[in-house]
């Protein structure tokens, strides 16, 4: 009866090793988001990196991609949500989340948390964000070609330091090919809100504008520039699709190689907290197809990309002066990255004030 | 043919009183066994994950308790307006105006950190939402003017006004231009209860607040003024009752108990003030108010369901992959039911046989 | 040449307000107060969205949102006429369940490119410089919302339908002592203000913009409650006043591309303070705007038998 007893016993606790053994092999991840996952803009793009990672590992890992969580407190509780349902690996993916994030990591010291577009780190906290000032350089060299007033539209969601750089950028990639352009401002204080975008977007052409951007995430503003045959630019997605005739390019969110190199690290235990900035030269950011304009410009744009990429240029390298002429970066001198992420003025050029 | 007629009964129904919310419940249970069971989703394993789990684990029972306490505060106030018929719509407004006003010492005087300070700040944000919810009461009493269409405006001026703060003047100059004030010190932050955890003070408030208006209700002459104006306003004018007292009366205690559940959500789980700092609580706390029928002692059971519903559906996302939506579904679902079963305390339904039935039975 | 353009898209803008609040007019001047206003849009919103999608027929997208809107208010009806729910309530749960509800239905239907409701035009009138669009180049339900509005305004006004509608809504006792019935007055003027909500709803996602996106009504029933308001119950009151509250979104949008300062959230919150104003000004002297709301708004009504 013993015997029975302690080979049973035996058998059940091999049984519950080999089983948990199986369980830990799957690395469970999780997603936190404030949109949808098919808005068609910044949490799609996060979408579709999950989906690479689904792709890439398999059986390793197992996806939860909670969608529409709020930024504030309601955000701490989806991530130690997460956290406890066993995830290993969370990603949160707005800048409204990181408050939450730090509390929760602080918690769940075992667990790896990364942030995106944030500033604050911990031993198991990484930011990550992608380099779309980059991006935005070339579309600005591109919207000078092509605007015929020389004078663009930018729609825009709040007056964060990430959107700030990009219309930044966007402005001195304009003034290389144009020093006279100019730029009208919208803010709409939203990431996203079809109506209030197409309102903005049709404000601006009737102001006579005749070149949107945009660092808003639906579609509605190309749509509009279409309607009124006039051009724009996709943001974070390519909204090809959406309006064929009036996209010259977009600025393409692919973070599907970082995430694959994220869990990677987290499966081979070499995960190490970081605040990582990976532009086009990595693949986080790309450009859409050059459609709907010349091909010089479409040649001049590739080659500002190769450029960029190998290194050879940055946008932001100097001599740039501030709105009220001072001179901010010397000729050949190139912004450091933490100049960039705190960046709260315009460059010389832009006649609206920064909402303050 | 038969025909249902709706018949007012000659008294309350104390049973189906009782019977009402649970019956509610149920329902809303059963449809969802429905729904779920029709996208394809273990109706069991769901409605485990959304009614029941939240209970077995002492993180999910804190985070619970921590999203009741600011609607069953703000639903007690609610139900005194209601009982006396008044209709406060503007919660989420004072809630507001109540967080702001209390904030203004932390970001204002940083430096001011005092044992002081946290109780300044609560007693600013009750006076801010007091002072809020005076505006409509008052334009009732002088005007006339309905009071739900004036304290549902003043949400929205009051929203935009948060709004102007925490991008503007109040923004946190270290923030990096995100909107949002300086974080509070600790000195004017609420305390937890529980390390750990997210439970704070604002426990030991709310179950004061119950207790103190299950008593001013049953015991005061206030209380019984209130009751007598809502059940039969003709009887209290006799009595000499004030209605526009009651109405400035119920309007501020609301006011104040609305601006104080938004302190504490400032000074608590958020840490500052931020653009967005209640989910649409004020508007939850009516149906609440509802669900509670206007009793202090079922309103926090009231709370605490509709916390759930908030939880449950949190974790039906994350271990179900439903979506996040259907936590706002089952609460519109819950209040319909409670609704329409709260009828049938006054009313009852009666079927009527027409004549030619009656003849064609008779005659066989 | 600015001015037009800028007039054009305050009156698109304004054309979702105007069409629930129409609706809405018409039930609370039968004496319903119905706060669902915001759910039955956005259900009119992603049915006609997804009707229209399914179908690629912009007119079936907005037969579908238009039925959409009269369902939540069919049930918005039954709670409140038939089992005599209290009116408030009601309404807001049926804007939870309409903002919950829509946001499933219209899962499968976000970022999908929609159909679009084809604006007019009329070979030489369209062309007429400054006002052609403008009158003659509209999409239709711009056209649809103005002849609404006349409309009711004459129903109301001018005909025994609409002096029966009115009476209910002052003084329901006396309308059921004439023998009229009081509860199926109401019901069809709670199935109108549905139908017009689900119309504006519809507006938005097909006309206006051609997606579907959760919330997207963003708060613009709640603007329609206010507009009714507004407009003391009088539809050629209405119709300016949504002109004004479209007006006050756009030119905000124009201030700040031109580099005005004025904080948008100030402007943003005029429609509301004046709504209040209105509300005071009709309330406290019934002669000064020659309007008052009607006496039996938000009063639940049960025969004595």
């Amino acid at each position: 009866m013993l015997k029975n007893l302690i080979t049973g016993a035996a058998a059940l606790s091999l049984a519950l090793a080999v089983g948990t053994a199986n369980a830990q092999e799957k690395l469970k991840i999780g997603f936190i988001n404030v949109g949808p996952k098919n808005d068609g803009g910044w949490t799609q793009g996060h979408w579709t990196g999950a989906e690479a990672v689904r792709k890439h590992f398999g059986d390793k890992v197992e996806i939860t991609f909670i969608e529409n969580v709020p930024e504030g407190q309601d955000a701490e509780r989806a991530i130690e949500g997460l956290a406890r349902a066993g995830n290993k690996l969370i990603f949160t993916t707005s800048f409204g989340f990181m408050d939450p994030t730090i509390k929760v990591a602080e918690k769940f010291p075992d667990v790896k948390f990364e942030h995106a577009t944030g500033f604050r780190t911990a031993p198991n906290v990484t930011t990550y964000n992608a380099r779309f000032y980059e991006g935005r350089y070339i579309i600005g060299q591109i919207a000078a070609k092509m605007s015929k007033k020389g004078v663009a539209g930018y729609i825009v969601s709040f007056p964060i330091p990430e959107v700030v750089m990009g219309i930044n950028s966007f402005m001195l990639g304009a003034q290389s090919v144009n020093p006279d352009f100019k730029l009208k401002i919208v803010w709409v204080n939203t990431w996203m809100d079809p109506a209030k975008e197409a309102d903005a977007a049709k404000a601006l052409f009737d102001q006579g504008v005749d070149i949107i951007t945009q660092h808003t995430d639906s579609t509605a503003p190309l749509q509009i520039a279409q309607e009124r045959g006039l051009l724009g630019f996709g943001q974070a997605h390519d909204m090809y699709d959406a309006a064929p005739k009036a996209q010259l390019t977009a600025i393409i969110d692919n973070w599907g190689p970082y995430y694959i190199a994220r869990t990677q690290a987290v499966l081979d235990g070499t995960w190490k907290s970081q605040s990582s900035w990976d532009g086009l030269k990595e693949g986080t950011v790309q450009m859409g197809a050059y459609t709907n304009m010349p091909d010089d410009v479409a040649a001049a744009a590739k080659e500002m990309e190769a450029k960029i990429k190998s290194g050879e240029f940055h946008p932001f390298t100097g001599p740039i002066y501030d709105q009220e002429g001072k001179e901010r970066y010397k000729a050949g001198e190139v912004a450091p990255d933490g100049d960039l992420l705190s960046m709260n003025w315009y460059v010389k050029g832009i006649d609206d004030k920064l909402p303050q | 043919m038969l025909r249902v007629e709706l018949v007012r009964r000659p008294e309350r129904s104390v049973r189906m009183a009782i019977l009402s919310p649970v019956l509610a419940v149920a329902l809303t249970v059963a449809t969802g066994f429905i729904v779920f069971w029709a996208i394809g989703i273990d109706p069991f394993r769901a409605l485990y994950i959304y009614f029941v789990e939240p209970w077995t684990q002492a993180w999910s029972l804190q985070e619970i308790v921590v999203k009741a306490i600011p609607i069953t505060m703000i639903a007690i106030g609610l139900s005194l307006c209601y009982l006396a018929n008044t209709w406060n719509i503007g919660a989420e407004g004072q809630l507001v105006i109540g967080a702001i006003v209390g904030s203004s010492i932390p970001i204002l005087f940083p430096e001011w950190q005092t044992p002081l300070t946290l109780p300044s700040m609560l007693i600013l944000a009750i006076a801010g939402g007091m002072a809020y919810a005076a505006i409509p009461a008052t334009l009732k009493i002088r005007f006339g003017t309905n009071e739900i269409l004036t304290s549902l405006m003043l949400v929205y001026v009051a929203n935009l006004l948060l709004d102007w703060l925490v991008r503007g003047p109040w923004r946190n100059p270290q923030g990096y231009n995100f909107p949002g004030s300086v974080d509070f010190s600790d000195a004017a932050s609420l305390p937890i209860l529980i390390s750990g955890g997210r439970l704070h003070l604002g426990l030991i408030f709310t179950i004061l607040v119950v207790l103190v208006a299950w008593f001013a209700l049953r015991r005061t002459i206030t209380g019984f003024e209130i009751n007598v104006l809502g059940q039969a306003p003709r009887a209290a004018a006799f009595a000499g009752f004030s209605r526009n007292r009651m109405i400035l009366i119920t309007f501020l205690v609301s006011g104040g108990l609305a601006g104080l559940a938004g302190i504490q959500e400032v000074a608590g789980p958020i840490g500052k003030l931020d653009v967005v700092i209640s989910p649409g609580y004020g508007f939850t706390a009516i149906i609440v108010a509802f669900l509670g029928r206007l009793n202090p002692i079922a309103i926090p059971v009231a709370g605490i369901v509709l916390a759930l519903s908030y939880i449950g559906g949190e974790s039906a996302q994350i271990m179900l992959g439903l979506s996040g939506k259907t936590a706002r579904v089952f609460q519109g679902i819950l209040l319909f039911y409670v609704l329409a079963c709260d009828s049938f305390i006054l009313y009852r339904l009666r079927f009527v046989r027409t004549p030619a039935r009656q003849v064609a039975e008779s005659a066989t | 040449m600015m001015a037009e353009a800028i007039l054009l898209t305050i009156v698109t803008a304004s054309t979702p307000l105007l069409l629930a609040a129409i609706g809405e007019l018409v039930a609370e001047r039968s004496g319903v107060l119905n706060l669902g206003v915001e759910g039955m849009m956005i259900m009119g919103a992603v049915c006609g969205f997804a009707f229209a999608a399914m179908s690629g027929n912009a007119a079936v997208g907005v037969v579908g949102a238009i039925l959409a809107g009269m369902a939540m208010a069919a049930l918005f009806g039954f709670l409140t006429l038939v089992l005599v729910a209290n009116q408030v309530a009601t309404g807001l749960a049926l804007t939870l369940l309409g903002l919950g509800l829509s946001g499933l239905i219209g899962d499968p239907f976000t970022g999908k490119a929609g159909v679009k409701v084809q604006a007019i035009y009329i070979p030489y009138l369209t062309d007429i410089p400054l006002i052609g669009r403008l009158v003659f180049g509209q999409d239709p339900l711009v056209y649809v919302a103005v002849a609404l509005t006349i409309a009711v305004s004459w129903f109301l006004f001018r005909t025994r339908g609409g002096l029966i509608l009115r009476a209910v809504g002052d003084n329901h006792a006396s309308a059921h002592a004439l023998g009229y019935s009081v509860v199926r007055v109401r019901f069809l003027a709670v199935l109108f203000g549905g139908a017009c909500a689900g119309l504006g709803g519809a507006y938005l996602s097909l006309a206006y913009t051609t997606q579907w996106l959760e919330n997207m009504t963003a708060g613009r029933g709640w603007i329609a409650l206010a507009l009714v308001v507004f407009s003391s119950w009088l539809p050629s009151r209405l119709a300016i006043g949504a002109l004004l509250f479209g007006a006050v979104g756009i030119l905000q949008l124009h201030a700040q591309a031109l580099g005005l300062g004025i904080p948008s959230q100030f402007l943003s919150s005029l429609p509301y303070l004046t709504t209040i104003l209105v509300l005071v000004l009709i309330s406290g002297n019934r002669l000064l705007l020659r309007a008052n709301t009607p006496a039996c708004l938000g009063q639940s009504f049960v025969p004595d038998r």
